[in-house]
């Protein structure tokens, strides 16, 4: 497809057009796109690589915003700077920029250009389309309103009106989906009817009123239709590219550069805390746990710590949050056993031999899939696998009712220096939804004596991300400083 | 035979039961909504657990038959399905691991007793009576309508599992074809109890403090105020113990109210209807006691609590309808939901008690002559109107294609 002479032309499986022709006639009449056509024009090689390598780094800050955190606000207001910086943000028409078609040109172009390099692996296209949705929102929500409205009749979202009768009938439950509406207010919002399968996400929240299938969605809710359907046609574009690409692998001069952005895409997040297993001295050992868990471990394992020396039981996914952490911590699998064995000591050999040690195994990769399974980010454990009844796992912060959180932070902290005092800073950062700058700050205060300061968090600022990287920040602050005086540390040298 | 050797398992009666019992031909209609094989069960995951938790996975049959050939070989303590494929599991390793990936499966829930044993009184872990089964009782007339009413559900398929819980598979043709995403979005809809046991207030369903009930939730409101009384005050007697009804009170917003609440209570006899009667009419009083308050009490205490991974996946495996439970004895048999109430988990037949009755019923007997006959028969029923809107579907689809001609 890309064979001989200087200038490749991007087709997909398009005939092959006359090399200078432009084909898109006013090719560019909305500031945003779904992208359902490909770029049937040429380009050069230059072109092709910057544009993609321009847009990966706005794919890439979206990513690491997902990585740290940062709240819905953050996250638009770093996008959008970032898409300035590299001429992706599209002017609106009203604009009148002579650039307009240059700038639509470029994010058409980019956005196929890495569409080519990331549909190759299920991981790679998830990731995509996460980002690429996550892209086109931040655009959406600062569109020209009538420039959208025109943009989106553009589109068929298969979505019909609710007429006026069909309003009145269900008129209570409609007002009780937008309780802050007043009555003239209501009277104007238009509701669609979908089904319910297009808004996954409204009515995972109940969000929508819904009956026999069909999800009633207010005017002010129908973003979410438009961004589901964005992230579906996406998906299944992706799916088609993969399959059409074996081709692409007569050109020389495109691969290597599809292989680079796709690793740039992986490389420009901050990494998992996968630090492999290796431990700072050696062995880890069972009988260790306890010691390092009252000293060096976050809120979140040294609840599950207590809880499991208390009950001498955790249920499923407390096993697995814990389980993987001590994994990283260091622990070997045959230490690991022995830890567990020892932990559960209410149960028979036969029954830890059948119902525990074969999910330990697993865990570590021994059993099973054989997958190296990294331990859980705060961000896995803030969101996915929601504690149960009765359950210990999760994070403290988030999912403890406030008067328990005070409680457990004073039982297990205070003879790390954290009192009474401390308290109404922390849980109005928790009641702001910021646990994990509570942990953050949590973690300061407890290592004060090793001279941590406040806004320092793990170092350099960072806040904590990842519960391994605490305890390895904790442990790390207690080892004698480098070129200090201990005289054990350099005799081991010689 | 005496009632204990019913309820005793052995390897022996396990194959009786599968070689002169087990429906095999009704389960094989309701997977394949046909009586010619297609995919949805030649396609179709079976995994196995025989004697000493051996577990085996990835087995596919081209018919019943060759399905029953197979659990009489095996004879297994239980066998579960899984999803239909997009190749025959047991030629997976045969197909690029791409190829292989889970494509229709049955939207399924699991409700289990033991999630209600921070609030149940009568029975812990592993027990149920009559009593406890009202919580169940109300969580399938909730589920049921709701799936019903709200995401349009028509053939849902009830079954005992066999101890102190039940299934519910549902088998329109939208729910089979459900991807991860919507299945997880659907399950969060019907997830209202949150938050792990350090959290009180575990029902946070509300836009914003003051915002009503959202509608999604009007309709279990509805039933389970008629049920609470009967159950949580007079039946359970949830706010009879000290631990009962300091639950209660920290969900009461007004702090002079609890207050005075445990003031009166402390070292008192007072019932759970008394208390829940000077509850309200304190309430009357408070501003910060709002109906709000009440109704979330309501659904903590009641509301239905599901398993939430069951659902979430479409490779998740779950034990066939008409399993033998192997510590109880007693088989897994569908449920009429509209007569849930009525149902008692404790009269459900026994593998012991049908082999009797066939042992009975002399020489070339089968199910038909047993106990186990009404719930195949509803069985039966249920996979009829799944053919019926089948075979609608595929009249309606073939006009269709006159029509683009
Ligand atoms: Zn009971």
């Amino acid at each position: 497809m890309y064979k001989g002479g200087q200038q490749p032309t991007i087709k997909g499986a398009q005939p092959k057009k006359e090399a200078d022709v432009v084909v898109l006639q006013g090719p560019y009449p909305y500031r945003l796109s779904f992208y359902d056509r490909p770029p049937l024009y040429d380009v050069t090689i230059e072109d092709f690589e910057t544009f993609a390598l321009d847009r990966l780094r706005i794919l890439a800050e979206i990513e690491a915003s997902y990585a740290r955190n940062r709240s819905w606000d953050e996250l638009r207001t770093v996008t959008e700077a970032q898409c300035k910086k590299y001429d992706l943000w599209l002017s609106s028409n009203t604009a009148r920029s002579q650039f307009i078609d240059l700038e639509r040109k470029k994010d058409h172009l980019s956005h196929f250009v890495l569409r080519l390099a990331f549909c190759r692996s299920e991981e790679l296209r998830r990731r995509f389309v996460k980002a690429e949705t996550t892209l086109f929102r931040v655009r959406y929500e600062k569109d020209d309103t009538k420039e959208l409205t025109q943009f989106l009749s553009s589109q068929d979202f298969g979505w019909e009106k609710v007429d006026p009768p069909e309003k009145a009938t269900y008129e209570s439950e409609l007002r009780a989906l937008l309780p802050n509406v007043g009555d003239k207010e209501f009277k104007d919002i238009v509701f669609y009817k979908v089904k319910w399968t297009r808004v996954p996400d409204l009515v995972a929240k109940r969000r929508v009123f819904l009956r026999r299938g069909q999800a009633f969605v207010p005017t002010t809710l129908q973003a979410s239709i438009v961004f589901h359907a964005f992230e579906t046609q996406l998906e299944k574009a992706l799916e088609r590219t993969a399959k059409g690409l074996p081709r692409l692998d007569e050109d020389t001069r495109i691969v290597p550069i599809l292989n680079n952005l796709s690793q740039g895409f992986l490389a420009g997040v901050p990494s998992e805390w996968t630090n492999a297993t290796p431990t700072m001295d050696g062995e880890l050992r069972a009988e260790m746990v306890d010691g390092l868990a009252k000293k060096h471990f976050p809120m979140c394992m040294r609840n599950l710590h207590e809880s499991l020396m208390r009950d001498h039981h955790l249920k499923h996914f407390g096993r697995l949050q814990y389980g993987l952490f001590l994994k990283v911590l260091g622990l070997s699998i045959e230490e690991a056993v022995a830890f567990w064995r020892k932990s559960f000591s209410s149960i028979t050999d036969d029954k830890f031999n059948k119902e525990y040690k074969y999910n330990i195994r697993h865990s570590y990769g021994l059993e099973g899939k054989r997958a190296n399974y990294p331990a859980k980010s705060c961000q896995q454990i803030l969101l996915s696998d929601q504690p149960g009844p009765s359950d210990c796992h999760g994070c403290p912060y988030r999912h403890f009712a406030p008067d328990n959180l005070q409680t457990s932070l004073l039982t297990y902290y205070s003879n790390q220096g954290l009192t009474s005092s401390n308290l109404p800073e922390i849980m109005k950062t928790v009641k702001e939804g910021h646990y994990h700058v509570a942990c953050t700050r949590v973690f300061e205060i407890t290592h004060t004596s090793k001279g941590v300061e406040k806004g320092q968090g793990i170092g350099s600022g960072e806040s904590v991300t990842h519960p391994n990287q605490y305890a390895a920040r904790s442990r790390e602050l207690e080892k004698p400083q480098e070129g200090g005086t201990s005289s054990d540390t350099a005799m081991v040298v010689g | 035979m005496a009632l204990d050797s019913d309820n005793e398992v052995t390897p022996e009666v396990m194959l009786a039961f599968y070689r002169l019992l087990y429906p095999f031909h009704s389960l094989f209609t309701w997977l394949n909504q046909g009586q010619i094989p297609t995919k949805l069960f030649t396609q179709r995951e079976f995994a196995f657990t025989l004697a000493g938790d051996v577990y085996l996975r990835y087995h596919s049959f081209m018919s019943a038959e060759e399905l029953k050939k197979q659990v009489l070989a095996f004879n297994p303590t239980r066998f579960e399905i899984g999803p239909m494929y997009s190749a025959r599991p047991k030629d997976r390793k045969t197909v690029r691991p791409s190829a292989f990936t889970p494509l229709l499966r049955e939207l399924v829930f699991d409700i289990d007793m033991t999630d209600y044993d921070a609030i149940r009184t009568c029975c812990s872990s592993a027990d149920i009576c009559a009593r406890c089964w009202a919580f169940i009782a109300a969580a399938v007339r909730v589920l049921d309508t709701t799936l019903r009413e709200q995401f349009g559900f028509r053939h849902m398929l009830w079954v005992y599992s066999g101890r102190r819980g039940i299934h519910l598979w549902i088998s329109d043709a939208d729910a089979l074809e459900l991807t991860d995403e919507q299945r997880r979005a659907l399950v969060a809809s019907l997830t209202v109890i949150e938050g792990g046991k350090d959290m009180h207030k575990k029902v946070n369903v509300r836009f914003t403090k003051q915002s009503p009930l959202p509608p999604a939730l009007w309709g279990a409101r509805e039933t389970l105020n008629d049920r609470f009384g009967e159950l949580i005050l007079r039946n359970q007697d949830c706010f009879a113990s000290q631990e009962g009804w300091e639950a209660l009170l920290r969900l009461v917003s007004d702090g002079g109210i609890a207050e005075t609440l445990r003031e009166e209570w402390t070292g008192s006899k007072i019932s759970s209807i008394d208390k829940w009667l000077r509850l309200r009419e304190l309430a009357k009083g408070s501003k910060s006691l709002t109906s709000a308050v009440f109704e979330d009490i309501l659904l903590q205490y009641t509301y239905p609590r599901i398993d939430a991974e069951v659902s979430k996946h479409r490779n998740h495996l779950l034990k066939a309808p008409f399993c033998v439970h192997p510590k109880t004895g007693r088989v897994c048999v569908p449920v009429d939901p509209s007569r849930i109430d009525e149902f008692d988990p404790v009269k459900v037949p026994t593998v012991g008690q049908l082999l009797r009755e066939l042992n009975e019923a002399g020489e070339g007997a089968d199910w038909q002559k047993t106990s186990l006959k009404p719930y195949v028969d509803l069985f039966d029923q249920h996979t009829k109107g799944i053919m019926n809107e089948v075979r609608l579907a595929k009249m309606k689809a073939s006009a269709n294609d006159v029509q683009d001609w």
